[in-house]
């Protein structure tokens, strides 16, 4: 029970479309570990195959393993549920439930059967907390959610997805909606959960990537062309497509 | 537009001069020489719960099953299509079809006779493609985000519907049901075979739905046919439009605010 992902040979189709080939990686516990790479290369995908969101979509079909500390995620007789309660998600758009702030927030625990409201009541302070969200709300938690900014909204999505505490936290493109400043404290956010959660995220942003990550993984066109510590990746990359990527040398978008 | 406000500006000029409460909650006494719509009134009350009890829990859950359950990979399974094709084709079907219907099957196999029961369960099948088809796109409006984030925080499907998805569609669901009952108050055809034409107040409250009753609309048909009553129909009619009228805005009213 610690938070440690590992992918062995995982292959991913949308229909005929061969998303993701031959994927395998070591997340370590309680690190940062960033996925980059240009558009439709297939980060997203790899990031939504963590807790399984893929299985949404219709006509999938994938190969190989995702082991969770040592447990395939997709043996058959998995609990999703149970699975997502331990591996959480936070969306490139924030998105608040319709409901008051201290709702959002209980929202998992309500879910997964919490119902004492002094548990709820440490709950919500504490994820609030470690989501730096806390001091700006503390007052006002029966308002509606929607009424927080943008950079308020993704933090109180954190806020929601850590409230079932998790070991993982999978964050796709959380910044990608957000100006500059929120940008700036959900990168410190970021940091700072490192010490209790392993944190998958991925990102457009190099900038981000080398400020927040431990680790890194270079994704091009459905390959995972290097990963390792990103020092190395960022300051030496081994293969010459990394090396393009991050120095923008050549766009590999389009 | 130009033939409805023909057809309101001609029931408001028959209408108005005989329109008064003792005329709409008043009792038929020919003894005395009075006519009133009490019995219809609560008859068409019997008719609008009876029916919305049963249309709308099967109407809500086949949208949410369509919507929900297995139209939600990119283009509609040949099993949703199927099915909306049929619910287009129901809310095609003339209502004396679904009179006749009702009462050869509610009436006749199920032996509920003429009986406000028959036609609530026969006015239920024309309300159920009105409340699917309404019903499906206020779901269909709910943001695929926060389906994601509930089932990112480990609700199953169920729990993430019942939480977040039919919340954010209530007022869409809400304004289903409101087009349904505007739907029930202004049938008549259909309960004319099924729910018969009895102008009584009920005798006993609880045994009502199984007597026959003539319906608002049913009574005022009655009351023109008998040709003794043509004014006072228009009275009663004038009223029901303008309570339609009201129930059809508040569904727009509804239904748009939630996109």
């Amino acid at each position: 029970m610690s938070g440690r992902l590992t992918a062995e040979n995982f292959h991913l189709w949308y229909g005929e479309n061969h998303a993701l080939k031959g994927i395998s990686l070591t997340v370590p516990e309680r690190e940062v570990f960033a996925l980059i790479g240009p558009s439709g290369c297939g980060k997203s995908t790899f990031l939504r195959s963590l807790n399984r969101m893929t299985d949404l979509v219709e006509g999938v079909k994938r190969k190989g393993r995702i082991l969770l500390d040592g447990q395939d995620i997709y043996l058959p007789g998995i609990d999703v549920t149970r699975l997502r309660k331990r591996v959480g998600m936070v969306f490139q758009k924030p998105s608040p439930f319709p409901m008051s702030i201290y709702d959002n927030v209980a929202y998992g625990p309500r879910i997964h059967g919490v119902k004492a409201r002094s548990q709820l009541d440490g709950l919500v302070e504490a994820s609030l907390r470690a989501a730096a969200l806390w001091g700006e709300v503390s007052d006002r938690l029966k308002k509606p959610a929607l009424g927080l900014s943008g950079g308020q909204q993704q933090r109180l999505c954190i806020a929601r997805a850590l409230a079932v505490q998790p070991e993982v936290l999978l964050m796709d493109e959380p910044t990608s909606a957000l100006d500059p400043l929120s940008t700036g404290k959900i990168e410190e956010l970021i940091l700072s959960l490192r010490s209790r959660y392993t944190v998958v995220i991925v990102t457009h942003n190099l900038g981000q990537a080398v400020k927040v990550s431990d680790q890194a993984a270079f994704f091009l066109d459905g390959t995972l062309v290097e990963w390792g510590p990103a020092p190395e990746l960022f300051g030496m990359p081994k293969d010459r497509r990394t090396e393009d990527y991050i120095t923008g040398r050549r766009s590999l978008d389009g | 537009m130009t033939a409805m406000m023909a057809i309101l500006f001609y029931i408001l000029l028959r209408g108005a001069s005989k329109l008064r409460l003792s005329l709409l909650i008043g009792q038929p006494s020919p003894l005395k020489g009075e006519y009133g719509f009490l019995p219809g009134l609560v008859n068409t009350l019997y008719i609008v719960v009876l029916t919305l009890l049963a249309a709308v829990p099967v109407g809500i859950g086949a949208a949410v099953y369509l919507n929900e359950y297995v139209g939600r990979s990119g283009r509609p399974s040949r099993l949703v299509r199927l099915i909306n094709l049929m619910v287009e084709a129901l809310a095609g079907i003339p209502s004396i079809v679904y009179g006749l219907f009702g009462a050869v099957f509610f009436g006749e196999a199920l032996r509920l006779g003429y009986s406000i029961l028959t036609g609530s369960l026969t006015l239920s099948l024309m309300a159920l493609p009105i409340i699917i088809r309404a019903s499906q796109e206020s779901l269909a409006a709910v943001p695929q985000c926060l389906r994601e984030g509930a089932l990112g925080c480990g609700a199953s499907q169920w729990q993430m519907i019942w939480s977040v998805v039919l919340p954010c569609a209530k007022r869409g669901l809400l304004s289903s049901v409101l087009l349904a009952v505007g739907r029930i108050m202004g049938e008549s055809a259909a309960l004319l075979f099924t729910a018969g034409a009895a102008v009584n107040l009920p005798k006993n409250w609880l045994t009502h739905p199984l007597a026959s009753g003539a319906s608002l609309t049913v009574q005022m048909y009655l009351g023109v046919s008998s040709g003794k009553y043509i004014d006072e129909a228009f009275a009663a009619a004038l009223a029901l439009a303008a309570v339609l009228l009201g129930i059809y805005l508040l569904a727009g009213i509804l239904g748009r605010e939630d996109k």
